[in-house]
């Protein structure tokens, strides 16, 4: 991993405080997912200089944004970064073209009228650049706000729950578009979020954030598997796997899928993407563990893995096994009992049968 | 009777000074008053409540007080005066000059509280945008916060003016009453009520009454836009 985004901050608030020391990489999507009130918002507003922490040190690949060790401290306005707030902020004054050119402008690119175009195209407001905000549904303006911090070239691109002020259908509207994002253009981002599906489908880095402080913080999927997380996280414990659409079976409607560990099936929902490439999440308490394949059973998912480490959870009664299949992690919610009778121990072969995939996108 | 007949030559003096003077006083308080407006707005410092108080002062000062101090200030002894006659601009007191000084200090609220109300409205997010969007504190203040306060603007602008055609006490203490330099409408309506001609009184006071009643209706029709434009 190249840690090319480093970020230490304190903030002390009357009734919260936040401390963080982060290395994220400096490509891709790191997501800083976390219950209301961790801090996420903040630690996004200290970066993007918003919010004036003490005793910080920022630097986003190569270039120091605070140091209060020398008395650095750049302001926002002189930082090339893209900030996308949770309500859509149009400025209610000027057209959607208005409103895509004032960035565009500031960052020094006047003369650039295709990459408005072109990045209107891409967001799916080429038709509506004429008109006033006011009269544009919440997921347009959001799109908007997009496209205008895109227009402004940002080095880093700082998104706070673009989706949580809109409703289900809007937001099953904007997250193919910040797919795209990902996918075309290499702008490093950072994506606040409380929505484990939109980090499923976004991230490559996720950081967790509870109280103030960061409890993990690494590549998705390892992190997602780690065992040590506290209840609030491992509550609803699972992985996500990332997996290519193999095929179809028409007459069953169910879709195949092949991922590092094997074959899975799922329903067959939808068309399939262009890429071709999906996300699937499997909880830890749909995964239950053989240690023979097993014949006449309804489970259709049986992947053969090995035992890699057990934890404790909240229930004296069980416990969360951490699974290696062919490089994926799973995770399995079993009983203390059938750990002890089944006599796993780390290293063990076994077959994982997963109840429930559920396909993300 | 014609409109010409029914105001005298002294009349149309007066009412074009008067006019001069609430122009210029609302230009001036219009620079004035924007940057104080929006530190009152935004500062979190200790110092907003007190000088708030001090904007807000000839709201509730009588005209006569803060006539007395200026005159005082204004005159060969005062800081004012001693200031102004250094620099060659002689004695402010019973000039044109004196007046505007002096109104610019009697309208100030009648300017900054629109214009402080407007600016808080805005919030803070519209600028924070700005400043993620490149825009530096000058450029977010006339390219965000001029715009989404214009209606602060325009408020401010008109009760100023209508103010200041409307003051009486700070100009007789100031300015006196000299024609075609401090007689203004307001003065001249007393002289005329002194000498007994009660119809040209009569008409200057009717201008003045349906100006002011144009000035209400306007600024009222404001807000409400203001208020539908909101919802």
């Amino acid at each position: 991993m190249t840690e090319s985004i480093v970020a230490r901050f304190s903030i002390d608030y009357v009734d919260f405080s936040l401390g963080v020391d982060l290395r994220l990489p400096g490509v891709g999507v790191t997501a800083l997912f976390g219950p209301s009130g961790s801090g996420k918002t903040t630690c996004l507003r200290a970066i993007a200089g918003l919010e004036r922490p003490r005793d910080g040190y920022l630097s986003v690949n190569g270039e120091v944004w605070q140091d209060d060790a020398k008395k650095l401290f750049v302001p926002t306005h002189r930082r090339p970064l893209g900030y996308v707030f949770q309500e859509p902020s149009l400025f209610p004054h000027l057209s959607v073209r208005g409103n895509l050119e004032y960035g565009l402008k500031r960052a020094g690119g006047a003369t650039e009228g295709d990459g408005l175009e072109r990045t209107a195209e891409i967001l799916g407001i080429a038709a509506l650049l004429d008109r006033g905000p006011e009269k544009m549904s919440g997921g347009e303006r959001q799109r908007v706000a997009i496209a205008r911090a895109l227009l402004t070239r940002p080095r880093l691109l700082l998104l706070d729950e673009p989706l949580a002020s809109l409703d289900l259908r809007r937001r099953h509207e904007i997250l193919p578009y910040l797919e795209r994002l990902h996918e075309e253009l290499e702008i490093p981002s950072i994506y606040v979020s409380h929505m484990p599906d939109e980090v499923a489908r976004l991230a490559d880095h996720l950081v967790l954030l509870d109280k103030g402080s960061v409890i993990a913080s690494g590549p998705l999927q390892e992190t997602l598997a780690r065992l040590d997380l506290p209840a609030t996280f491992t509550d609803d414990a699972g992985v996500f796997i990332e997996a290519r659409i193999a095929g179809h079976d028409q007459a069953d409607e169910l879709t195949r899928l092949d991922f590092a560990g094997g074959t899975i099936y799922v329903p067959r929902r939808r068309p399939p993407t262009a890429a071709g490439r999906v996300r699937c999440r499997i909880e830890a308490r749909d995964v239950s563990l053989t240690l023979q394949k097993q014949g006449g059973t309804s489970i259709l998912n049986i992947i053969p893995a090995t035992v890699i480490d057990m934890a404790p959870t909240e229930h004296a009664a069980q416990v969360l096994v951490r699974l290696d299949a062919g490089g994926t992690p799973l995770l399995a919610r079993i009983t203390q009992r059938s750990w002890n009778t089944l006599g796993l121990a780390p290293g063990s072969r076994v077959w994982a049968q997963v109840k429930t995939v559920v396909l993300i996108g | 009777m014609t409109l010409g007949g029914a105001f005298s030559d002294s009349d149309l003096a007066a009412i074009w000074l008067t006019i001069e003077l609430a122009g210029m006083v609302t230009v001036l308080l219009l620079v004035i008053g924007s940057p104080i407006a929006w530190w009152l707005a935004r500062t979190p410092s200790r110092w907003k409540r007190p000088l708030a108080a001090i904007v807000a002062l000839p709201l509730v000062l009588p005209p006569t007080v803060l006539g007395f101090y200026l005159l005082v200030a204004m005159g060969p002894h005062g800081p004012i005066g001693e200031l102004t006659q250094a620099i060659g601009l002689g004695l402010l007191p019973f000039t044109f000059g004196g007046l505007v000084v002096a109104s610019v200090i009697y309208s100030l609220p009648f300017m900054i509280q629109p214009l402080q109300n407007a600016f808080e409205a805005i919030g803070e997010r519209p600028l924070e945008v700005a400043a993620t969007l490149r825009a530096g504190p000058l450029d977010r203040f006339f390219s965000v916060a001029v715009p989404l306060a214009r209606r602060g603007f325009v408020a401010g602008a008109i009760l100023t003016f209508a103010h200041t055609v409307g003051e009486f006490g700070v100009v007789l203490m100031i300015g006196g009453n000299i024609p075609g330099e401090t007689r203004v409408a307001s003065v001249l309506i007393y002289d005329h009520v002194e000498a007994f001609q009660y119809a040209q009184a009569h008409w200057l006071s009717a201008l003045l009454v349906v100006f002011a009643f144009a000035v209400l209706v306007s600024v009222g029709a404001l807000t409400a836009v203001g208020k539908t434009a909101r919802q």
